[in-house]
């Protein structure tokens, strides 16, 4: 009996990449793809590393395949907007080694910006979608995607989705079989895109994509389940378990291959069904197509655009059942700065201030929310630099004194390093901070270029942000202790005040960076509390008012950072060793 | 038969880990299992819910409402908001903490009172204050080790298949002590 284990989405894509004989990973973490890269790591023969931003790791990817071996790179959806670059255009010069793109959306938003339908990049940059709906099919699908990149000379995307990556399920394990490297041969007609070059591959990539739709009619992951026929679901990824859930014996047109499809599958499949459903997360993809071919079927109608679908939504619309469980009215609980986090001091001189922050993707997004609320825009990985430097351009460098820009360490070593770039060239007199926690936070604390390891764990030279800001000539570069509360306010007076760039540099490794050492607690003097409040305004979830109004530090949560101690104007916060 | 646990809780809590203990539990005994978790900015310190399903064969990975035979809660608001993920003739498994989310802290919102009568009257409860039993351990961590025992004293599975279990997924240097904590949940 082959071996099984129970392992989440994103370890079986490992896995299988391992299985597959996959040499290059690289990749930036995002939620939710990160455990891909993080489980590659751990078996041997593989090459697997943090890149500074998703463009990079694919352009690494490609390289790789280039040479001749298989490769991969994995990205949330949004990544693969910042990689699209190379993506479009790698499609046309297609493969030596095979060649996986590993795209995880996020229906539901757990942890991004928006709910983009990543197969819709692949219709448009012509490169096939697989998409798996349990871990199992996660493992087997991305073995099959380097069979398929090299069969058909082109990259592939698996395409995941939160429930898929962040869940369990068993999945049996088969051995590593490497293929031989294949040679490089130098052939500038499919490697350099240049227009004389590129005319002739896009002729290529359209035939091939005919051909594999031609294909995708045989594919035995493109699967018919015949059962009763009044009614047929097409479906894919996750969605595919709802509709096994509700309804066991419908007829199913089961899609591994989402893009590109099959017109003569799906024609066979519509003519044995009474009532045609499709059932399909986010955008209406499949549907397009299908109605594009005439044939009458029934998806958004029925089912929303956003956010996830279920099962109880199958039994609500196509049952009628009345699904009466309703939740009791409670206070929400959104996420939270964690007790000790050095993002909450900066915040919170930010708001004694009275300053605006342009914000940027990380756990200092939270900013933006009660009772901190500081934080005023988020867009993308490192528009937090570039947008200030619109808003000075637009009206002017008075109007942005009461403007900072607020970007993390790998988010700026990400994008933010191009953004600070142009701010240095092109004049501008914002203050940039850099809140330096030296981890990637949001994701679960990965290493990247300025922290002095690489994903496997081996120390490396960390590049210095404060000599990178510096190589761009920019004069003034301050380094600063985020729980130095009443240095960070001088320092933000004086440089927000400045007709000059700033980049202020505010340190303090993350609250949960494993190996750290809290050799403080506080504790309150009650006697001495004159129930000010104080104390509470940066909202640190360990500190709290009693029915009395004096304060109680929960000492389970108080890493003894200090900030409560430093607000307190009477001494009724005291810290102690511990 | 499909059967459906959740772990509902606050993010940082631990219960990832409970999870995992769960799902090889059940995949030792022989069955399928899905559990689908949640990662990324919920687990700073926001609500989270991890779904374990196994039968024979599961298809969907999350549980709905109206469909859990045991509903773990971490704390007290967090069993209210989920209380109505339970069947019918489902377990509810209280720790019986309070920690107060950003609204309550702020002053937005207020923090419901009678929180584990009110759900008396609609559900079978059984609670415990967990943290206080692991400080008694010596402990404060292994408090969701409390908890799982006793879940555990109302599900299918043998004391002994459990501690099996523990043994193999913890710590090493932290067996002792988190069978120990299990017991003190298993026993009530």
């Amino acid at each position: 009996m082959a071996e099984k284990e129970i392992m989440l989405g994103n370890a079986a894509i490992a896995r299988g990449a391992w299985e597959a004989g996959v040499k290059v990973s690289a990749a930036y973490p995002g939620t939710p793809s990160t455990e891909i890269s993080e489980n590659l790591v751990k078996y041997p023969d593989v090459y697997a590393e943090w890149s500074p931003n998703e463009k990079v790791a694919a352009e690494v990817a490609i390289g790789a395949s280039m040479a001749g071996v298989r490769a991969m790179c994995s990205m949330k959806h949004v990544g693969l907007n910042v990689a699209s670059d190379p993506l479009y255009s790698v499609s046309y010069i297609g493969v030596n080694g095979g060649l996986l793109f590993c795209v995880a959306d996020d229906p539901g938003l757990y942890s991004s910006q928006n709910e983009q339908d990543t197969r819709l990049i692949g219709r448009s940059a012509h490169i096939p979608v697989l998409e798996p709906s349990d871990s199992q099919e996660a493992h087997d699908y991305t073995k099959l995607a380097f069979e398929l990149s090299e069969k058909y000379d082109t990259p592939v995307i698996l395409r995941t989705t939160t429930r898929i990556g962040h869940s369990q399920g068993t999945v049996e394990l088969c051995d590593r079989c490497v293929p031989e490297d294949k040679p490089y041969e130098r052939d500038i007609m499919k490697n350099v895109m240049m227009p004389g070059m590129a005319k002739g591959r896009h002729v290529y990539v359209e035939e091939r994509e005919k051909r594999m739709s031609e294909d995708a009619a045989s594919m035995e992951i493109n699967r018919i389940e015949i059962g009763d026929t009044s009614i047929g679901f097409i479906t894919s990824g996750v969605a595919y378990q709802y509709v096994k859930e509700v309804f066991p014996e419908a007829s199913v047109l089961k899609l591994g291959l989402v893009y590109p499809l099959s017109e003569k599958l799906i024609k066979d499949f519509a003519s044995q069904v009474d009532r045609l459903i499709i059932f399909e997360e986010l955008e209406p993809f499949i549907e397009t197509y299908v109605r594009s071919w005439g044939i009458a079927c029934e998806g958004k109608e029925l089912f929303t655009l956003q956010g996830e679908y279920s099962s109880n939504m199958l039994r609500e619309k196509l049952k009628g059942e009345d699904i009466q469980y309703k939740g009791a009215e409670v206070p929400n609980r959104p996420p939270i700065l964690c007790p000790g986090c050095p993002h909450r001091s900066t915040y919170y001189v930010l708001k004694k201030l009275g300053i605006h922050a342009a914000g940027d993707i990380g756990c200092y997004t939270l900013g933006a929310v009660a009772p901190l609320g500081v934080v005023d825009t988020t867009v993308c990985m490192g528009a937090s630099i570039s947008m200030l430097h619109g808003m000075e351009k637009a009206k002017g460098k008075d109007y942005i004194k009461k403007w900072v820009a607020v970007i993390g360490d790998s988010t700026f070593m990400h994008t933010g390093i191009n953004s600070l770039e142009d701010l240095a060239y092109n004049r501008s007199t914002a203050t940039v901070m850099i809140l330096d926690n030296s981890t990637t936070g949001m994701t679960g604390h990965q290493d990247h270029a300025a922290t002095g390891k690489t994903l496997d764990g081996t120390e490396v030279p960390a590049i210095s942000i404060y000599k990178v800001c510096k190589a761009m000539n920019i004069e003034n570069v301050v380094e600063v202790d985020a729980f130095d509360t009443k240095e960070l306010e001088r320092v933000i007076k004086e440089e927000t005040a400045r007709d000059e760039l700033s980049v202020i540099i505010v340190c303090a490794p993350c609250a949960l960076l494993k190996g750290q050492k809290f050799p403080y607690k506080v504790r309150p003097l009650p006697e001495k509390c004159k129930k000010c409040g104080m104390c509470l305004k940066p909202g640190c979830p360990a500190v709290k008012k009693k029915a009395d109004g004096t304060i109680e530090i929960d000492d389970t949560l108080c890493n003894g950072c200090g900030l409560c101690v430093q607000l307190c104007n009477f001494g009724a916060l005291e810290r102690y060793e511990v | 038969m499909t059967r459906n646990v959740m772990i509902v809780g606050v993010g940082g809590q631990g219960t990832l880990l409970t999870s995992r203990i769960l799902g090889g539990l059940m995949a030792d005994a022989g069955y399928d299992v899905k559990i689908s978790e949640v990662h990324g900015m919920a687990q700073r310190g926001g609500s989270v819910v991890t779904f374990v399903r196994y039968g024979e064969k599961v298809a969907e990975p999350i549980v709905e409402e109206g469909q859990a035979d045991v509903l773990i809660a971490f704390e007290r608001l967090e069993a209210m908001r989920y209380a109505h993920f339970l069947r019918k003739d489902g377990v509810l498994i209280v720790n019986d903490e309070r920690i107060d989310p950003m609204p309550v802290v702020t002053g937005a919102a207020e923090y419901p009172e009678g929180i584990l009568e009110e759900l008396d009257k609609s559900y079978t409860v059984y609670s415990i204050d967990a943290m206080d039993e692991a400080k008694k351990l010596g402990n404060q961590r292994v408090f969701n080790l409390v908890v799982l025992g006793m879940a555990a004293s109302h599900m299918d599975f043998t004391k002994e298949q459990w501690t099996k279990i523990i043994e193999k997924t913890v710590p090493p240097k932290t067996v002792d002590i988190n069978i120990k904590a299990f017991e003190v949940g298993y026993t009530g």
